[in-house]
């Protein structure tokens, strides 16, 4: 059972990459769609394994966050990756199985996973 | 569902503190939700409107479902919705349900919503309370935010931490009262 005393480590082990980071202008967002139509399609095993995923590679600077109806509600569920200085990047019909390659080669490799893309979807 | 569209009304009224609180008790038949903030509240006008699904605050369209929804479906079950809301002050909403009528709602991932909902708001703290008579879990996002100092909330290695933690705590008392 998860007790207090462990989110005390995870602080500790947190501290000192938080500490590093500039505030929200260098954080990497990854905004899923929850509304009706992005829980339906299953928005939120994917923001859950996006949340696991980061917390397993450490990653430090990237906030996985949600937002309401995108209005793309025939893609969902759809994830928005907003790096600083480049492009917004629109994931569509995403799931918790593609996500592992998205936080390899997008957030950690800086190179979008373009089949899963918004483009690569309506071509 | 109707737990983060209720909470995220919270959330949108500007509240710094919400409360959600769970009790079943199967003696009584009874499943109750409450939430309660302390947003910015409705005047008696507009809490009078609410649960009329054609009245909205929200300019894109014209429905707002949050709480018409809520109220049909605790009344589904034999059981009522009521609201108390103080302009300055804050919202109670309080759904009450039968817990074995036929057509109750899953409770659905309870773990997920609160521990979505404190990851997505971190200028908020959540009290999430489970009671029923085989046990209590509370989650105190102000307790959570003492440990962990300037680390915030919404970092992902804690937001999962969080879930885990409020899944495991409350998992075995939802069980025990056939809830999940």
């Amino acid at each position: 059972m998860k007790s207090l005393q462990e989110l005390a480590a995870i602080r500790d082990r947190m501290k000192q990459t938080v500490n590093t980071r500039e505030a929200a202008h260098d954080t990497t967002r990854v905004v899923v769609g929850m509304a009706t139509c992005g829980i339906a399609a299953g928005a939120r095993p994917v923001l859950n394994a996006f949340t696991e995923e980061i917390a397993r590679r450490e990653l430090s600077g990237v906030l996985v966050t949600q937002t309401g109806c995108i209005g793309l509600c025939q893609y969902e569920p759809i994830v928005e990756v907003t790096t600083p200085g480049a492009d917004k990047v629109t994931y569509v019909k995403m799931t918790p199985e593609k996500v592992s390659r998205v936080v390899a080669e997008h957030l950690i490799g800086g190179k979008p996973v373009v089949e899963y893309t918004i483009g690569a979807a309506t071509r | 569902m109707h737990v983060l569209d209720v909470a995220e009304n919270s959330v949108a009224a500007g509240a710094k503190l919400v409360h959600i609180t769970l009790e079943a008790d199967a003696a009584r038949d009874l499943l109750a939700l409450t939430i309660e903030d302390d947003g910015k509240g409705m005047d008696p006008q507009v809490a009078a409107q609410v649960t009329d699904p054609f009245y909205t605050t929200r300019t894109t369209r014209k429905v707002g479902l949050g709480l018409p929804l809520l109220k049909m479906a605790a009344e589904l079950t034999g059981g009522e919705m009521h609201l108390q809301s103080q302009p300055g002050k804050g919202t109670k909403v309080c759904a009450r349900f039968g817990l074995s009528h036929i057509d109750r709602a899953p409770l659905g991932d309870m773990a997920s919503t609160v521990g979505g909902l404190i990851q997505c708001s971190p200028q908020i703290d959540f009290v999430y309370t489970v009671r029923t008579p085989d046990g209590e879990f509370v989650a105190d996002t102000r307790q959570l935010r003492e440990i962990l100092g300037d680390v915030p909330l919404s970092e992902p290695a804690v937001a999962q931490w969080v879930r885990e933690y409020i899944d495991e705590n409350t998992r075995p008392i939802l069980q025990r009262s056939n809830l999940i």
